[in-house]
Order: C-alpha cells, then structure tokens, then sequence
C-alpha cells in the first residue's frame, strides 16, 4: 500500500488565490471523492499533483518521501496519472485507438528505436483495453468513437504503465447512466483489484455516494473536511462545500400556461436523424426532452436553431412561419440556442468574459457606424456575473481561465442579454455544481414566468421532472411519448426512452 | 498574516525570478528591438538620425504597411491570404494600363483597379467559403492565377509610357503628374497612417471587428451565437484585397510603370510584418498598430543596414536573422495553460 501526502499546497494566478494551504492525503487502493462548487480549486490540486502547475508552494509526498514533480512526465514516473476534464483536447482525432493509448509510450519510451512496431502496439493496448474488461477496436479512428468510450480510451491511456494513483476529472459529467455504471464498474475494477488509488470529482451527488469510500470537500480553495461516506448525509455535504444550507428541491411559482408560443410540426433533418417531430410550446411553459444519451435530443435542438438542416417540416411563432436556415436566421428571429459542448461551441475561451457575454447581443452595444461602446457592456456583463454567481477576478478576464462549470455559466448567460422569445437548453447543467444548478433553475422559471417558451433537453430526469411542466419523451430519433411532469415519474420516463411503449 | 508570511518563506519551489522580465519581454520584444536598432545604427552611422534619413524610412515602409494591414484583416479570421502580393501586381499593371493605353483620368483609372481587385477577392471567398478549400491552399491557387492573369493582360508583365498596345497600335497615355503624387512624402506616409488608423479602429472598436476575432477564435461558437461568419471571412477578404490592390496602386505611382511581378516581393515583408505585429503589447492578436511596428522594424533595419554599407546581397541574412529573434522573444516560454 502506498500513501499519497500533499501538504500545504498554495497556488496564485493573477487575481486568483487558487489554492490555500491545501492538505490532501490518501492510500492507494482508495476511491476518494473531491467535491466543491465551480472554482473551489478541484482541478488546480489535481493539477499540481499531475505536474501541470510548476509554481505551487508546498510538498508532495509518496509514501514519505518528498517528490520533485516538474511535468506531467515527473508525475507519471512515480505513478500518477490523470484524465482531464475535457476529453477531446487530449486525444489526436486522426490517429486510431491503439496509437492513442499508446500515446506516451510512443513519445517517452521509444528514445533509440525510430520504428513503430504496429504489431506490439495493437497487442499492447489490446492487452490494457483488456485489462478494464471494455470492447473497442483498436484500429477505429478516435474521432469516430462516442464519448463514453473516448474516456475510456483515455483511462486505458493512464494505465499502460503501472500506476498508483489515478484522477478522473469529472469523467461522469458527459455519460449516460448505463456508462456510468459501466465506468463504475471499471473503477473499482481498478481500485479493488488492482489496488490503485482513484480520485474522483463529480458535481453528482448521488453517485459520489454510491463508489466512493472517503469524500474531501473544498470550498474557495481551501480543504474544508475529509470524511468517511457513512458519516454524511448529501444535505450536509452540499451544507460544507456552499457554507449555507439548500434546498435541493427546486420551487416552482404556479403560472398559468398561455396560448401556443412556437409549434413544430412534422419536422425531419437532411441526415434523417429525427423522424416526424412535432411539439408545442405554450408561453410560459417550460417543455422537457427527455431521451436517453443518442435519443436524438441535441440533433432536435439544433435542428430547430437551424444549424442542422432541414429535410421537412415547419416551424411556427405565434402561428407565423419561420424558417431558420441558419443560427444567424434563428437569433433574428428570437431564438437562443445553449449548446451542449460548451469550450466547442459555447464560449469563446480567447475572448474576456464580458466579449462572451455580448456575443449574441452585440448590436444593443453600439454607436451608430456599428461602434462598440465596452463601458456599456463591461457594466451589464457585471450584473450578469453576480446574478448567475460565476467566479471570475473580473469580466476582463480570459473565459479559459475559468473554471469548468464557470464556462458553462457563460455560455448560458450570453443569451439573458438578448431578446430571445424561445430558449433552448441543451444540457445546461453539465459540470455546473449544487448551488450554481439552482441558480440557472431559478433564472429559468424566471424567464417562463416573463414569458418566454424554454425547451429543455437534458438525460438528467430528476432535473427534467424538477423544472419542466411537460415532457417529451425521445427514443431513436422519434418523440415516443408526451407526457405532463405533475402526473408522472422516473420510471415511467425511462420506460419510454428506453424504446417502451 | 504573520504566520502565512513564515509559510510563504520555505516553499519547495517558487515562482522563477525571471517570469516578470520575461513576460515583459515577450509583450514588448519588438517595440525593445526597434530601439536597440536606433541606438545602434545612431551610433553607427551619424546621419541616421537625420529628418531626411526617418522620413525615407516611413516612406519605404509605406506600401509594404499597406499591404500588411490588409494580410491582418485575413489573419483575424483565422485565415490566410497569400495571394495579396500578385493583386497588388494585377492593380498595379491595371492602373497603368488604364492610363497608358486607355487615357483614363486618374480617378477612375484607380477606383477600376480596386473594383477589378474586389473580384480577386471574391474569388477566394469563393473558394474558402462555398468550396471549402482550406485558406492557406485557396489563396496559394489565387496567387499563381493572379499572377498569370496580370501577365496575360499585360502581354508578359511590363507597360511603360510610350509602349505600344499588345496589338501594336502606338499609344498617348501619359501618366498623370497628381498620380506620381501620390508616392511622394509627405501623401504616402499620411495615406498609411490613415489606412491603419482606420483598420485599427475598425478592428478595435467596431461590432464588425470584434465578429472577426470572435470567428477567429471559435468559429462555431460564433455560428451559434448568431454571427453571420460567412459573410464576415468574405468581408476579410475583401478588405484584404483592397489593401494590397492600394498598396499595388501606389507601387505604380512609384515606379510610373507596369512591371512583371512587382507586388510578389511585397508579401513576405508583409507576412513578416504581420507577424511580428501580433505579438506587439502582449495582445497575441493579429492587430494593425503591431503590423506597423513590425514593418517599421524591418524598415529600419534594412535601412541601417544599407546605411552602414552592408552588400545588398547579405541583406536578407541578417534581416531574417533579426524576423527569427522578433519571434523568438514572443514565442519563448510562451506556455499554454
Ligand atoms: N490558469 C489559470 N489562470 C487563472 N486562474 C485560474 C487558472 N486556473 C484556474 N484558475 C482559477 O482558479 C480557481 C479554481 O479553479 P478550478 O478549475 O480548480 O476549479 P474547480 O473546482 O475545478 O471548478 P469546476 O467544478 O467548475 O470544474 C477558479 O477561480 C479559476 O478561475
Ligand atoms: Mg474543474
């Protein structure tokens, strides 16, 4: 067994104390839990541990031995690895699973050798693919691969070698349940019988409860607490990591819902995707989708946005007919579109917040001759920050230095700045934590209660049945089933998604 | 407080003495250039400091910024346009055309050439946006098409005053005197500064210039914001054209004749300057006061250089020397996050 001791770990960016005098100690062979709102300072500790930061203060120990990590290299050398929060930026789209895997075998350990042996490298990632018990062909193109399965190529990654420690940046935030369980699966496969030590951040509380044995949990980057899962109740965690109590029940106003806002009728996508979708939303309703991960959702949002092309189908406002051939189209004609992969599609992570909060509203900001007026927006940028409570030094600031579910806070308040009379969300809360959740409900309901017409697409059913006042049900491209939130539950949802009928 | 300050004493590493400077450098490393330059050739060479001496170095920097600027709007959008050099040549063989064989008055002889350059560029746009050839390679197609285009049209490259059509019917056209004008200082440094005064502007503090950058940094995120990025590229390649047919326009004021491939030398001083230029205030944006100040670097560098009578055939040693080591104090330890 192996002990893992960091001790009094400070980090700063500029405008940042990131990290405080962070403590943080575990065995192998653990699943540990690291839990905190956006920003807390999750992914920094991480971070400093995998040897992506340099300039911390404090030290790291390896079964009492103090360690020099000054790279990633370093840290893999004594046997921590990591799979970062955002998947696609570590793997090379172009190259197939086996070379994926084998990624850093292929840079660090073939000093001498200038041939690839294909041969070894396929048996060799075959063999660790093996290892986690997973079915993917190694010759398969990364790019070709879902999600779920480009994580686990990632997993597969980190332990070609033989490691001790593993941290898994919320691998959970993408995955359906049934890859979640099966992730679940391979992590204790990991941990029980290969006695590594696994970290685990997730903004799920439920699952936090289910695999781990010891949560620590962080707030404003400091380590408030470690204990045992038998020990905690949810309420109290969520009571720790925000320093105030919370109702995790959202509370709905009872508005009465109107005439019909925007109707659908009959629509199917050029690449025959959705088949003969219709739905209807009424002002002041908040519409679910539900579906399981692949039911077609995300293909429904940006269908109706226009940036996938239609093949049929119309789309009504207030019984006029519109036609969005493009995003550009759609916002003309008052719609807003959160999309689902935020640092993709949703931020401009190069641009300072205040720049990503304006985007879609840009003309409200200008002089005649189109010229900007920044003070202006610099201002109402401000008080979109503090009511959605992103955490950030300024508005100047680059949105990739936020923090995850800070990101996906700005990609969901570009929009509040527009006059968009129909609001799709396509999983909103993805990565966002507790507090920030019931934020984004609250504004939500808000914009309803104005109202305006909301789609919101998630394959979160307690958050679908927690906000919406009707769902739809997706299955395979299809709306299988309507269904009205009072009178319904889980089970009944899933056993629509799931192709019931 | 007391007790972090003890803790802050004997941390196992701590922040490099050197990132401060460091960063300093890598914002300010041309701006440091430029003045090390000056000194060096002041002290050199007596008459480099001279009115006349800084004056000739703006003018000769003058189309060279022109035609920068212009690669710079490309560059916002992520894009690439190579082929600005053969369209400052087309512009250039057209005005003279215009007015050696046609007679033309000088307005529209250079209001033409410009429109004639919109084509060029919605040509690439053409390419790059419907076809979606990749923009490096589009525009690598439009530089040789353009260049062979000039060429035809001129009958091999050149039109001077005098020369007979390409049907060989003698020719009257002159070139207008309020033309040659317009390279003459002090109209050619004031046309520069106003050409990038009016992109920096534009770039800095319009809605147009900050969809370009946007579309520059995340294109699809720029889709589903709503910004029109398709129209926005072709503007970039619009304005990019433009410039390099005025830088071209002006060329031909210079040298008062159509010559074969006169503006395909402008373009890797252009590239160069645009380079550098977008490292200039840390910005690490392309952006039309760092393409001056690049190009002002290797203005007076070459004119330094010429000045302390070094062959013109090293020149470009030392120039290139120099483009190496502007960029090396920008990308060096340059880390990503
Ligand atoms: N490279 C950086 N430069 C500047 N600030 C940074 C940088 N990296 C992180 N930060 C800041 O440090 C704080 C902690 O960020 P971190 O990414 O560790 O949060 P987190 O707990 O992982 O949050 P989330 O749940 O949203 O992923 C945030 O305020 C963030 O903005
Ligand atoms: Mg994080």
């Amino acid at each position: 067994m192996t002990t893992l001791d960091m001790q009094d770990i400070s980090i700063e960016f500029p405008g940042v104390k990131a990290l405080q005098h962070v403590d943080f100690s575990m065995k192998s062979g653990e699943i540990r839990a690291l839990i905190g709102a956006n920003g807390a300072g999750k992914s920094t500790l991480m971070k400093v541990l995998s040897g992506a930061y340099t300039h911390y203060t404090g030290q790291v120990f390896l079964d009492g031995q103090l360690l020099d990590i000054q790279s990633p290299r370093d840290a893999k050398k004594y046997g921590i690895d990591i799979v970062y929060q955002e998947v696609d930026t570590a793997l090379i789209p172009y190259l197939d699973v086996a070379e994926n895997i084998m990624l850093d075998e292929m840079v660090n350990e073939m000093s001498g050798k200038a041939l690839v042996s294909w041969k070894n490298l396929h048996k060799k990632a075959g063999e660790t693919l093996a290892r986690l018990n997973v079915n993917i062909d190694t010759r398969k193109r990364v790019n070709q691969l879902s999600l779920a399965e480009k994580q686990l190529v990632l997993i597969a990654r980190a332990i070609v070698h033989e490691r001790k420690f593993l941290i898994l940046d919320e691998p959970t935030a993408p995955l359906s349940n049934r890859e979640t369980a099966e992730l679940f699966r391979i992590v204790r496969e990991l941990s029980v019988n290969q006695g590594l030590g696994i970290i685990f951040i997730s903004h799920r509380l439920p699952e936090l409860f289910e695999i781990c044995e010891t949560i620590s949990i962080m707030k404003d980057g400091k380590m408030i607490t470690t204990e045992t899962v038998s020990d905690l109740t949810q309420k109290k965690v969520i009571e720790l990591m925000l320093g105030k109590s919370f109702n995790e029940e959202h509370q709905k106003h009872q508005v009465p819902i109107g005439n019909t806002y925007l109707k659908i009728d009959n629509l199917t996508d050029e690449a025959q995707f959705l088949k003969n979708v219709s739905l209807e939303v009424r002002e002041h309703d908040i519409v679910g989708i539900a579906g399981l991960v692949g039911a077609g959702k995300t293909e429904l949002c940006k269908a109706i946005f226009g940036e996938n092309p239609l093949q049929s189908g119309t789309i009504y406002l207030k019984d006029k007919q519109v036609r969005n051939q493009s995003p550009t189209h759609a916002v003309k004609n008052g719609f807003a579109l959160v999309p689902e992969e935020r640092r993709k599609e949703g931020v401009l992570v190069d641009e300072p917040v205040y720049a990503n909060l304006t985007a879609a509203s840009l003309r409200k900001f200008t002089l005649p001759f189109s010229v900007l007026k920044p003070e202006r927006e610099r201002e109402r940028a401000r008080k979109i920050i503090a009511s959605l409570g992103i955490k950030t030094p300024s508005e100047n600031q680059k949105v990739a230095l936020l923090s995850g579910g800070n990101q996906q806070k700005v990609a969901v308040g570009k929009w509040l700045l527009t006059d968009a009379e129909i609001l799709i969300f396509d999983e909103p809360t993805k990565g966002v934590d507790v507090g920030a959740k019931g934020d984004i409900f609250d504004l939500i309901t808000s914009l309803a209660e104005e109202g305006k017409g909301i789609i919101y697409a998630s394959s979160e059913l307690n958050e679908i049945l927690n906000i919406t006042d009707r769902i739809y049900v997706m299955y395979d491209g299809k709306i299988v089933k309507e269904l009205k939130t009072q009178n319904t539950n889980e089970e009944e949802i899933l056993f629509y998604s799931t192709g019931g009928r | 407080m007391e007790e972090r300050a003890m803790k802050m004493d004997s941390p196992l590493k701590k922040e490099s003495p050197w990132q401060k400077p460091l960063t300093f450098i890598n914002n300010w490393g041309t701006v440091i250039a430029i003045i090390a330059l000056i000194v060096f050739f002041a002290l050199a060479v007596p008459q480099f400091m001279t009115s006349s001496n800084i004056i000739n170095i703006m003018r000769s920097i003058s189309i060279v910024t022109i035609i920068a600027i212009g690669l710079t709007v490309s560059l916002t959008v992520n894009g690439f346009d190579l082929s600005i050099g053969s369209t400052a040549t087309l512009a250039n063989s057209l005005v003279v055309s215009f007015f050696v064989w046609y007679s033309l008055p000088t307005g529209v002889s250079i209001a033409l050439a410009l429109l004639l350059a919109l084509g060029v560029a919605l040509f690439n746009a053409f390419l790059i946006v419907k076809i979606k050839i990749p923009d490096l390679f589009a525009t690598l197609a439009t530089m040789f098409i353009i260049e062979g285009v000039a060429m035809t049209y001129t009958g091999g490259g050149s039109i001077s005053v005098g020369m007979p059509r390409l049907d060989g019917t003698p020719t009257t056209g002159t070139i207008p005197a309020v033309f040659s004008l317009l390279s003459q200082t002090p109209y050619i440094i004031i046309l520069m500064l106003i050409v990038v005064a009016s992109v920096y502007f534009f770039l800095k503090h319009t809605k147009h210039g900050r969809y370009l950058y946007m579309i520059g940094g995340n294109i699809e995120a720029s889709r589903l914001s709503g910004i029109p990025v398709n129209r926005y590229r072709t503007l970039a390649y619009i304005i990019s054209a433009l410039l390099a047919a005025l830088g071209g326009v002006v060329l031909a004021s210079q040298i008062g004749s159509a010559q074969i491939n006169a503006g395909g030398g402008y373009l890797m001083p252009a590239v160069a300057a645009a380079f550098i230029g977008s490292s200039f205030a840390g910005q690490g944006k392309p952006n039309a006061i760092g393409t001056l100040v690049g190009a002002t670097l290797i203005g007076v560098l070459e004119n330094g250089l010429v000045m302390m009578s070094v062959p013109y055939y090293s020149l470009n040693i030392i120039k290139g020397a120099v483009l190496a080591l502007a960029l090396a104090s920008t990308y060096y330890t340059r880390r990503k996050n």
